[in-house]
């Protein structure tokens, strides 16, 4: 199994004609991803890729049928009305991949997606992916380099960073540590599924044995993950790993994420509240692979 | 984040009906007279700059009459507080204050919705305020939606043990402030402190408000010339950049200088990151070989070669760093030849004589890696090009070694003009202008910047590149300013090609510091 996303889940694609948006569907298809329609307003009645295009949302699903997942890659003033659309139509799981969405904008996506009991990761993800079955959004850029790089198995990575999620499922491939799922859940601020709500999601999966998160100075992300171990929420081996601990108080970097607000949020306060919940704490971040293979192995597991 | 001055923000409280103090923002010490004269009785100066604690440094003083006003002001536009100078003060009436209150407005990461905060005890920061009195400090999450009640707002000041009329006005101020949060995408709203003056008025003494830098767009009317959290003034390398940015929706270009007094040896190294967590731990890794970060430079999100190639330039316009060092994740998503691309047009024309060392791991990294090395192997100083086997660590050790051994040319070398050309033949781009030289096309052989040309656009007519497509189209983004046909021609053609990608500003600043 996997989280989130698998080979039968029906996918929307909105803002399927843009140029992120053509080149990430054929990464999606390539994949394995079923990629069942796309929308762009004004241009129905196209293809991409072999997939209908759509004007509304609404059209797709008459069209189509229930549609599981929404991606979008429509320009970031444009993404709340993309995602309330998506919502309207009775998606349960949006990924929105755009990078600069406002703040507000994403409070009130929040709000409508609470109502409608549906989730989203991002906003400014790289999306998710689940090797050997499915991907979606833009992880891995090309289906041969992410079929090379991500190999299936039992280890969850989830991260705030697009390029270090791919990384670290890199680097864990090469050293023979297969994966079950990697969410990147975006960079910004306030995000749809978090850390710990992807825990929870981990914790559910009886194929994912054990998880690495890669976690940033800001936001108490890391913090209420540590909250749930000790709760017994999430009771699987933790790998983890902090980023930022050069940062500079008060600088921001372009993730708007890593921000250093009061006590909550900064590296220390992050590692030794992990620490004492009984996460792995990896000191560097090439000892990750080594770290988790040591875990595995204690548990007994041969990935 | 992009703040607002106190003056600004009041000019804004005023709209939405919070009272503020008399009073007006004054450049020089002769109008800080003037408005002292017109508001006849004693007053506060206050400067105008955004650090906290301004007080401590002699940022905000008083005076009884206007000669006192004058005086007071000429040293105060003279002071440089955190970095900042002080160019605008802020006069207003010098209040009675009988008690001080607290209020500010966030985002909550956890709960995901707008928390706002009021404390009937104010003046310090929030931070010591929730350590001493718990008890009067109230906090309430607000519904996006529905936004904040005037009833809500009374019941939160309520809770800290305030009534009557006074609870009454606070109230009006809380749902005022959270309109203009609102209104403004204000990511901070604060009022520190919210005062009660003799005769039972409530005041805002002091307002801050910083602006959400991905809603700027939305609210031209604040003049707010860059979009960025800097911890000092602008530069004008950042400003130069930040309008780069403004003007190309493509992938992502932030960049802020870290440090600029410093020299040749110093050991500062300029910073060139691809994304954020990637970026975090390549400074680490600089930063344990001993180097130190001159600029920190994110160009990330898929930008076009051009981008990147205008960051580089950029970077490379700062005095005295020793050393390039770029790198990503080190497995991105993109393909990276558009980075080699643009760097390497970037290190030709500035012939660049400081060591680079490149990561660029992920996808197309061999090509990438190729044209890298194999560009700029004719170059005055080392370039290296690594790949996502090689980690940031073993990367930054490399450019250790570089600049150890590495021996400047006595004679910088001349950064490269722009060709001219004989029988031009030009179409303009998205940000720039594609240049081919047909005087020097009709006799080359192998016409490589066809093939070089990823989207096609360009076809041959007789013996001469031109566009396949028409101009329109091609200023208008199928030319992708990937920059391979320039290089192609550059080594396997005639030399005709060049792509003009101005850098507003950028001229002007090395004109003023030839050195750079
Ligand atoms: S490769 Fe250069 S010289 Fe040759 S045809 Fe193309 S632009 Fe002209
Ligand atoms: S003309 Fe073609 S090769 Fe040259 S910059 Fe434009 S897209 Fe690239």
């Amino acid at each position: 199994m996997s989280i989130l996303i698998d080979r039968s889940k029906k996918v929307l694609v909105q803002g399927i004609t843009g140029r992120e948006g053509q080149v990430r569907t054929q990464l999606m298809l390539e994949y394995g991803t079923r990629v069942v329609a796309g929308v762009t307003p004004g241009k129905g009645g196209m293809e991409v890729h072999g997939v209908p295009v759509f004007d509304t949302v609404e059209e797709a699903r008459e069209t189509v049928g229930v549609i599981d997942v929404s991606v979008v890659f429509v320009p970031a003033p444009i993404v709340k009305n993309s995602a309330l659309e998506a919502l309207e139509s009775e998606i349960k799981l949006l990924v929105l991949v755009p990078d600069r969405v406002p703040i507000y904008d994403v409070l009130e996506i929040v709000r409508a997606a609470k109502s409608a009991g549906a989730d989203f990761v991002g906003p400014n993800t790289l999306g998710l992916l689940s090797p050997g079955k499915a991907v979606l959004g833009m992880m891995g850029g090309r289906a041969r380099a992410a079929r090379e790089w991500f190999k299936q198995g039992h280890v969850g990575v989830s991260s705030r960073s697009g390029g270090i999620t791919s990384s670290i499922a890199y680097y864990l491939s090469k050293n023979g540590i297969g994966l079950s799922t990697l969410v990147h859940v975006g960079g910004d601020p306030v995000v749809g599924l978090t850390h710990p709500e992807i825990m929870k999601r981990f914790e559910a999966d009886p194929e994912t044995k054990a998880v690495v998160m890669f976690g940033e100075i800001g936001t108490s992300q890391e913090e209420r993950v540590a909250d749930l171990m000790e709760a017994s929420e999430f009771t699987k081996p933790l790998i983890a790993f902090i980023g930022g601990k050069a940062a500079k108080e008060g600088t921001r970097f372009s993730h708007a994420g890593a921000i250093i607000e009061g006590e909550r949020g900064t590296y220390e306060g992050k590692v030794r509240r992990l620490k004492a919940a009984g996460a792995h704490v990896a000191e560097a971040f090439d000892d990750i692979p080594e770290v988790t293979k040591k875990v595995l192995k204690s548990m007994g597991i041969n990935n | 984040m992009a703040r607002l001055y106190e003056y600004q923000g009041k000019e804004l409280l005023k709209q939405f009906k919070i009272p503020v103090p008399a009073g007006r923002v004054a450049s020089s010490a002769g109008e800080v007279r003037a408005i002292a004269e017109e508001l006849g009785r004693s007053v506060v100066l206050k400067a105008q700059v955004w650090t906290t604690r301004r007080a401590s440094m002699g940022g905000i003083q008083f005076a009884d009459s206007p000669a006192e006003a004058h005086e007071k002001a000429k040293d105060l536009f003279g002071l440089v507080v955190k970095g900042f100078r002080v160019e605008k003060v802020l006069v207003e009436e010098k209040l009675a204050i009988k008690q001080e209150f607290y209020t500010g407005i966030i985002i909550d990461d956890t709960s995901k919705m707008p928390l706002i905060l009021f404390s009937s005890v104010g003046g310090t920061g929030i931070e010591e305020i929730a350590k001493t009195h718990p008890d009067r400090l109230a906090r309430m999450s607000i519904d996006s939606l529905t936004g904040l009640r005037d009833y809500q707002a009374r019941n939160l000041v309520r809770r800290t043990g305030l009534h009557g009329k006074l609870q009454f006005q606070i109230g009006s101020v809380l749902v005022g402030l959270w309109q203009i949060a609102r209104k403004y995408d204000a990511r901070a709203a604060e009022i520190n402190p919210l005062v009660m003056v003799k005769d039972g008025t409530v005041y805002a003494a002091d307002c801050r408000l910083t602006i959400d830098d991905y809603a700027v767009y939305r609210h031209q009317e604040l003049g707010i010339e860059v979009a960025r959290e800097f911890d000092h003034p602008p530069t004008e390398l950042e400003k130069i950049a930040y309008n780069i940015e403004k003007n190309d929706y493509r992938g992502t270009f932030y960049f802020i200088q870290l440090e600029q007094n410093f020299k040749k040896g110093d050991n500062y190294i300029g910073f060139h990151g691809a994304g954020g967590g990637g970026s975090m731990m390549s400074m680490d890794a600089v930063n344990k070989q001993g180097f130190k970060i001159a600029n920190f430079t994110d160009t990330s999100g898929n930008p076009p070669a051009s981008k990147v190639y205008r960051a580089a330039k950029i970077i490379l316009s700062q005095k005295g760093i020793d050393g390039y060092f770029a790198s990503g994740s080190g497995v991105a998503s993109q393909e990276q030849f558009h980075s080699a691309r643009g760097l390497v047009k970037a290190f030709r024309e500035e012939q660049i004589s400081i060591p680079a060392v490149i990561r660029l791991g992920g996808n197309e990294e061999d090509l990438a890696v190729e044209i890298l090395t194999k560009y700029t192997r004719d170059l005055p100083a080392p370039v290296e090009g690594y790949k996502k086997d090689d980690s940031a660590d073993y990367c930054a050790g490399r450019l250790r070694t570089l600049v150890d051994h590495y021996r400047e040319p006595a004679v910088k070398p001349e950064p490269r003009k722009r060709p001219g050309a004989e029988k031009p033949y030009t179409f303009q781009t998205l940000t720039g202008r594609v240049t081919f030289d047909h005087a020097k096309c009709e006799s080359c052989e192998s016409k490589i910047c066809i093939q070089a040309c990823q989207p096609g656009i360009l076809k041959l007519d007789g013996d001469v590149p031109v566009l396949a497509i028409t101009r329109e189209t091609a200023e208008k983004g199928k030319c992708i300013e990937c920059l391979a046909c320039e290089l192609a021609c550059e080594f396997e053609g005639g030399r005709a090609a060049y792509i003009d990608l101005p850098i507003p500003g950028l001229e002007a600043i090395r004109f003023l510091n030839p050195e750079a």
